[in-house]
């Protein structure tokens, strides 16, 4: 009974801790504070601190799909027709970390970008929050990333900070080397100094065009551009002559990597063609989110009241549960985070039912162990311990398909489509938790807060 | 105690009742399949108020607008159902819209699914259902280690899917709903349902064949039927006010998907008593009387 006590008073400290963290974002209070209104909003908590010399941030903010914050989905597959079998991957990566960088240079918030590769097909995923004009949305992403070499219409010295003037587009001018002159680009390392730098080899039309340029341009700069923006501007020392060039500079094993990736990205321009794309307007999303949680709540009503109708105080107790429960699920939501997606809020409403279930299963064998005239307390425990083997049961085949559907492995023979996703993401978590509070929650309060029947009594005779 | 065992021939004429029209309207029309599985463009516009019948239809014949089909979804907004269409295609459509009609209406919705992703998904939708039923049967092959009870929840598993699908054929039919991604994850969730209250009633009846291993299995599982009734009824009940909630109040997007899931569990929660427990029965019966011959 102890134990129990103990359990008690930390689920009752888990629903604090929980209802902190599931707390609406802005929500707003006004307090009449004398003559004036005080109004103070409220957001769920962040944690930013640094322990054992890990960074630890967390905002527990709730994510939503694109489905109900709008936003358009692009899907875009790779063209991979004359790429060597072992540089698709790479050229999907690059294509992949191109379309980031834009889509960030962009400022859409929280973008996601993803690379999916499937037997023979190369793709990329591509979802934008908030972004609505998909003739946009595919400018941005659609064209393949644009390396240029250009040469300074006028290099000078800045004679206050003696340093060189910033290569831009206005003040260079192309050299006519773009691209698709470049054949492939690697990390390599110094054999001198060990240090970490950038070779690129050049086609063998490249490798012409690029002598007769460097002989032109001996102790000039050549700045090279990847879409528009300067990624760095080598001084030229010897005319190069067969196609290959280093590009030194203080870089990092990473900074290196990701230039080579970044040049590749140019040389390799993998062409990529739209197979799917979906835009929902901002309106349905937020329409979605007021009609699916208020159907929710008039819902969650009903079987709450359902619930004490039929079960009376034990049924008070179950929903006890069961709002201990929506908290619990709703704050791993948060944590995770899973993304909610319509058809995840439709998850997690069902989820709500099957929790339920558990509680139903229990009272049932309880109400049949106290027509056998059991005493209350065995009764329950008996009821427990019966009802446990077919909950686990009848929960696994739910837990079974919830797997299959979120394909964990990102099996390319199973759906990867995002709302499926996002349906079994929250069915799966509400199952799990519903197996939870079901055996632990529910029990610790009918232990604690239920003395036995009072109504029941009649139907013992 | 209800003798639901007398009472067999009932449920086969219910089940007739459900199965035969939506398995002719299966057969005969076929399920709609969205753009999700036939590629193609599908655009959701919200006007001020309904337009007369055909304006759409008419604007985008004299665009040139490859329109299949165009649908009122809720009111004043409309589903436009089109081929792979370009984005300019798309604007130019909206345009001769807006002048036509003389308001802008609000894009809700605008998808382009190439046909190659529309195959794909039908072909990793029946891989995941596979394995779903498969893993499925397995499972109940395991925790009961008895052909009879594993087979009879199968079948009743695919009583349940042919209702889902034969219904939602006639929805397609007479109210144009179509079958797409969502429906598919609704009837993966079904079969989990379906086999979820048949394992709670074949589990009363293993407990009581332990009790009792020379009973008659038509006498355990009307035992097992009046026990299980109840919550099997309140479990269904409460489910399927959530689903109900969400039907009426959920909006357009999720309506459908409601619905099926909505179906999925009154079968599910019907054919474990009805269907999987006489079907057991039945086995039982006619084992019985090969080996009294």
């Amino acid at each position: 009974m102890k134990k129990t006590k103990r359990t008690f008073v930390l689920l009752l400290l888990l629903a604090a801790i929980l209802i902190v963290i599931d707390i609406p974002e802005n929500l707003k209070f006004v307090i009449p504070f004398g003559s004036s209104k005080q109004t103070i909003t409220l957001n769920p908590p962040s944690i930013n601190t640094t322990l054992f010399g890990m960074k630890i941030q967390k905002k527990f903010t709730t994510h939503l799909g694109l489905d109900l914050a709008g936003g358009t989905q692009v899907s875009l597959e790779a063209d991979m027709t004359g790429i060597k079998d072992a540089d698709k991957q790479d050229s999907l990566e690059s294509a992949k970390q191109v379309i980031e960088r834009r889509v960030n240079f962009f400022g859409v918030s929280e973008p996601v970008v993803q690379s999916a590769v499937s037997g023979t097909t190369y793709r990329i995923l591509v979802e934008l929050p908030g972004v609505t004009n998909t003739e946009e949305a595919l400018a941005l992403v659609g064209q393949t990333a644009n390396l240029e070499f250009r040469e300074m219409i006028e290099d000078t010295i800045d004679a206050s900070t003696a340093a060189y003037l910033v290569p831009t587009m206005e003040n260079t001018k192309s050299v006519g080397i773009s691209g698709k002159d470049l054949k492939k680009s690697t990390i390599q390392f110094n054999s001198k100094s060990g240090e970490p730098e950038v070779g690129i080899q050049f086609t063998p039309e490249g490798t012409k065009k690029f002598a007769e340029v460097t002989k032109q341009l001996i102790g000039k700069r050549l700045a090279i551009f990847l879409d528009d923006v300067i990624v760095t501007a080598p001084t030229v020392s010897t005319e190069i002559a067969d196609g290959e060039a280093v590009i030194t500079g203080s870089f990092t094993v990473d900074s290196a990597k990701k230039l080579s990736i970044q040049l590749n990205a140019g040389a390799l321009p993998v062409p990529v063609k739209v197979v799917e794309k979906r835009t929902i307007g901002a309106t349905l999303g937020a329409e979605s989110v007021l009609k699916s949680t208020r159907a929710g709540v008039i819902g969650l009503g009903l079987v709450a009241l359902f619930m004490i109708i039929e079960y009376g105080w034990l049924g008070v107790l179950a929903d006890l549960a069961l709002i201990m429960y929506g908290l619990i699920t709703f704050a791993l939501y948060r944590l995770i985070p899973v993304t909610l997606t319509l058809p995840g809020i439709a998850g997690f409403i069902l989820s709500i039912g099957m929790a339920v279930d558990s509680n139903i299963l229990i009272f049932s064998r309880y109400k049949e162990e106290l027509r056998k005239g059991k005493p209350s307390a065995i009764a329950m425990e008996l009821g427990f311990g019966k009802a446990w083997e077919s909950i686990r049961d009848a929960n696994f085949t739910t837990i079974i398909t919830s797997i299959i559907l979120f394909n964990p492995g990102n099996w390319s023979f199973l759906p990867t489509s995002g709302l499926v996703r996002g349906f079994a993401a929250t069915l799966f978590i509400g199952v799990v938790t519903s197996l939870f509070t079901g055996i632990v929650v529910t029990r610790t309060f009918i232990r604690v807060l239920y003395k036995g029947p009072k109504v029941m009594k009649g139907e013992q005779s | 105690m209800i003798r639901f065992s007398k009472y067999i021939w009932v449920y086969v004429c219910i089940s007739a009742l459900v199965l035969i029209p939506g398995m002719y309207s299966l057969v005969r029309f076929g399920l709609r399949p969205s753009v999700d599985f036939t590629g193609g463009t599908l655009l959701e516009m919200k006007f001020s108020k309904s337009l007369p019948a055909g304006t759409i239809e008419s604007i985008a014949k004299s665009e040139q607008f490859p329109v299949i089909t165009v649908q009122t979804i809720g009111g004043s907004s409309y589903g436009i159902r089109a081929g792979v269409a370009t984005d300019e295609e798309i604007t130019k459509f909206q345009t001769a819209i807006a002048s036509k009609t003389g308001e802008t209406p609000e894009l809700l919705k605008k998808d382009t699914v190439g046909p190659i992703l529309g195959s794909e998904l039908l072909f990793k939708s029946v891989v995941a259902s596979l394995l779903a039923v498969t893993a499925i049967l397995l499972y109940v092959a395991y925790a009961f280690k008895n052909i009879k009870f594993g087979v009879s929840a199968i079948l009743a598993l695919i009583h349940d899917v042919l209702v889902v699908f034969g219904s939602f054929s006639l929805f397609g039919h007479f109210f144009g709903i179509e079958v797409d991604t969502l429906f598919m994850t609704a009837f993966l969730t079904t079969m989990s349902f379906s086999v979820h209250d048949t394992i709670v009633i074949f589990d009363r009846i293993r407990e009581y064949r332990k009790k009792d291993p020379r009973g008659n299995i038509r006498d355990l599982s009307d035992i097992a039927l009046n026990e299980t009734m109840g919550r099997s009824l309140i479990n269904s009940f409460t489910i399927i006010f959530m689903l109900l909630a969400l039907v009426l109040m959920g909006g357009e997007s999720v309506k459908w998907f409601a619905v099926a899931l909505l179906i999925g569990t009154i079968t599910g929660t019907y054919s474990s008593p009805f269907v999987a427990t006489p079907l057991v029965i039945l086995w039982d019966y006619l084992e019985n009387r090969k080996k009294q011959h």
